[in-house]
Order: structure tokens, then sequence, then C-alpha cells
């Protein structure tokens, strides 16, 4: 892959939109929506994790899992990365700053099973994406998640006084919302393509 | 609760996708093409199955505090074996499934059940209730690739059904129809299954 980390950031947040694209980190998406302070804290929140477990992961994956041969065990030291770093990031948050464990710390057990986290490092494997181009992917990747996470809270704060159709209201409506948002990302894509 | 309840229960009135709203990511990125959905439903049929009755046969035994850990460690060591299953015998799906395999991990589906169900009853009860989840999953993820399939390429598993006057709908390969198509599954159900009333 000889794309430079620059574009792929640019194209991580609008051409190839982890969450509008890829369909990862839905869960939360929908489950967290219901408030733009609540949305916009787990969105940093994956933000940072994203990027340091990236990271360490690309490390692990090239400095350990293929000199030893031991590739095929991929899935499970990712997500124990993952969760160790996210306990380890809950503890320090605890100890030193409890203001912002107690805004932020209730959304990092979910972020464990986000699949947006190891759908990264997974891509970033199966791309063969470079320690530079890796951390400018997740980077891109989070900060695109953060960015389709807010838009829906705004407009699901907007849609709370109008009328929906009974059997459409919460997941259902914030899917078609969300299809609508994807169908305007489409019109990014003519910029640069990344497979 | 007898067998066929918890059958019932996990395919149709508690359905993970339609009810729960759980693992929506694969469902929608998979369900272009129907072999695709098949084969991403049997490996997560088969990752419930043999997770539930594992995490079931050890819940004596599992302390409270590390049973996520635990549970997560179990279910990644089923979709490994789902994974190389894939890549040995269909590479060629195994690629174009891509991450979305190894994603089962984290479909929260897996963890759902292990948290909700297994983690509380008998092995034979979790076995019924795995091969259940996993046929409602498998049962909605065909229905939306049967139409994105049907319009986008008009075809059925792969078979040409519609001649050469059709026209491809090119928006039903693209990601935005697998939003509206989930939802409307949502509203039909919620409608006529449920029968909400405002």
């Amino acid at each position: 892959m000889d794309i430079s980390a620059f574009v792929l950031f640019w194209a991580a947040i609008f051409t190839g939109n982890i969450l509008l694209t890829y369909f990862l980190g839905m869960c939360s998406y929908l489950s967290i929506s219901k408030e733009i302070e609540s949305a916009f804290g787990l969105g940093v929140a994956v933000i940072f994790v994203l990027i340091v477990t990236s990271a360490l992961n690309w490390l692990v994956y090239y400095y350990i899992l293929v000199p030893f041969h031991i590739v095929y065990l991929q899935y499970i030291v990712f997500i124990i990365v993952i969760a160790a770093f996210v306990q380890f990031l809950e503890l320090i948050i605890e100890r030193y700053t409890p203001a912002l464990y107690y805004s932020l710390g209730i959304f990092l057990p979910l972020i464990t099973v986000n699949c947006a986290i190891l759908g990264v490092g997974l891509f970033m494997i199966i791309r063969q994406y470079n320690f530079i181009q890796t951390v400018a992917f997740a980077a891109g990747s989070g900060i695109g998640w953060l960015m389709a996470i807010l838009m829906l809270a705004g407009i699901r704060r907007k849609l709370k006084e109008k009328m929906v159709p009974v059997g459409l209201r919460g997941a259902g409506i914030s899917l078609i919302i969300t299809g609508i948002m994807a169908l305007g990302f489409i019109g990014f894509s003519g910029i640069v393509q990344i497979q | 609760m007898t067998k066929k309840d918890i059958f019932i229960n996990a395919t149709f009135k508690d359905n993970s996708i339609w009810r729960q709203i759980l693992g929506i990511c694969s469902a929608l990125a998979v369900t272009n093409l129907m072999l695709n959905s098949l084969i991403m439903g049997l490996g997560v049929t088969f990752t419930l199955i043999m997770a539930n009755m594992t995490i079931s046969l050890i819940r004596n035994w599992t302390p409270r505090s590390v049973r996520m850990m635990v549970q997560v460690l179990i279910i990644a060591a089923y979709v490994i074996i789902v994974d190389i299953f894939l890549k040995a015998n269909m590479p060629l799906i195994s690629k174009q499934l891509g991450p979305y395999v190894g994603l089962i991990i984290t479909n929260c589906i897996l963890m759902g059940r292990a948290e909700a169900f297994a983690s509380k009853n008998k092995v034979f009860d979790s076995f019924v209730d795995g091969v259940g989840s996993g046929l409602g999953y498998t049962i909605v993820l065909l229905g939306i690739s049967f139409v994105r399939e049907l319009f986008g390429f008009g075809s059925f598993f792969g078979f040409k059904v519609l001649g050469s006057w059709w026209t491809n709908w090119s928006i039903m390969v693209m990601a935005p129809s697998a939003f509206f198509l989930l939802a409307m599954l949502i509203w039909g159900v919620n409608t006529y299954y449920y029968k909400v009333k405002a």
C-alpha cells in the first residue's frame, strides 16, 4: 500500500466512513445517541482507545505474532489487548481524574465490545498498512465515528416532538436517518478510493 | 420453560435483530449477496451453539468478576475455528466476508446470549437457545439479502432470475439500502407481529 497517511486520514472520515460505509460500531451508536453530551463523551473515548489500541495491535502483530508464526491467534490477541487497555485506562482515570471518570467512565466497558475498535485492527492487517498509515487510519475512523454519532444525536433531539409512526420509533427511525446520511456520504466517494 | 418455548422465544419473540437490535453490524454489511449471508449465518450459529454450551458448562466455576473476559475468550476461540475453516474450504467467500468473520467476536448477539441465558441455564437449554438465536439471525440476514440481491443483481443465490430486460438498482448494492431495508423490517415486525399501539 503506497497511499500517503494524510490521504488515508481524510478518506477514513469521508469516503470510507467506518460507520456509514462499513457499518461498524452500530450497537453503541444506536443506543447512546439519545443525548448529544453522552454521544460526544463516548465519541471522544472511542477516538482515544482506537488510536492507542490500533498502534499497540500493529506492534504486537508485526513484532510478536508474525516472527513466532502464530498469526492465526490474532483475534484472541487483539481482543485481549483491547480489553486490557480499556481496563487499564479505567483504573488510571478513576485514580487521577475522578471528574473525568464520572463523565466518561461509564462508557469505557462499552468500548471493548464496540466492533469499530476490532474492525480497524482487522482492516489494517487485511490492507497491509504500515505503522504511520495505521495511526492515521485509526484517527480518521474515530473522528468519522464521532461525527456520525453527533449528527444522529442532534437529529434525534429535534425529532423528539415530531410525529413518527409508532412502530418506527427508536431504532427504526434512527436507521432510516443513518441511511439518508450514508446516501449523502456517497457524494464524497468520487474524491479518493481506498480499498 | 419447555425446550419448545425456549426455541420459539430465541428465534421469534426475542429475536436478536428485530427485537433487541443487536448484531446489526454484520446484518448490514454482508447482506448484498445471499450466499455470503447464508455462510455468515451458519458461522454465527455455530459459534453461538458452541460458545453457549461451553459457557453454560463452566458457569458454576467461573468467578463473577472475570466472567466477561472468560466469555470473550471462549467466543474468540470458536471464531478462530470458523475463520480457519472458511479460509481452507471457501477461500473466495472468506475473502469477500473479510474482517466481518473476525468481528463475530464483538457481535453483541454472542455476548448478549452468553450473559442473558447461557451463564444461568443448563447445558441442553443453552444449546436450544443457541440454535434458536442463530436461526433467528440467519432468517433476518437471508430476508434482507434476498431483496438486495434480487434488485441489485437480478439474481437469487447467484442464479440470474430476472432476464436481460432488468436494470440493476445500484443503490441496493450500496450501504444506504441496507439501513432502509432493516428499518422497514423492524417497522413491519413492530406493527404486524408485536402490534404496538400508541
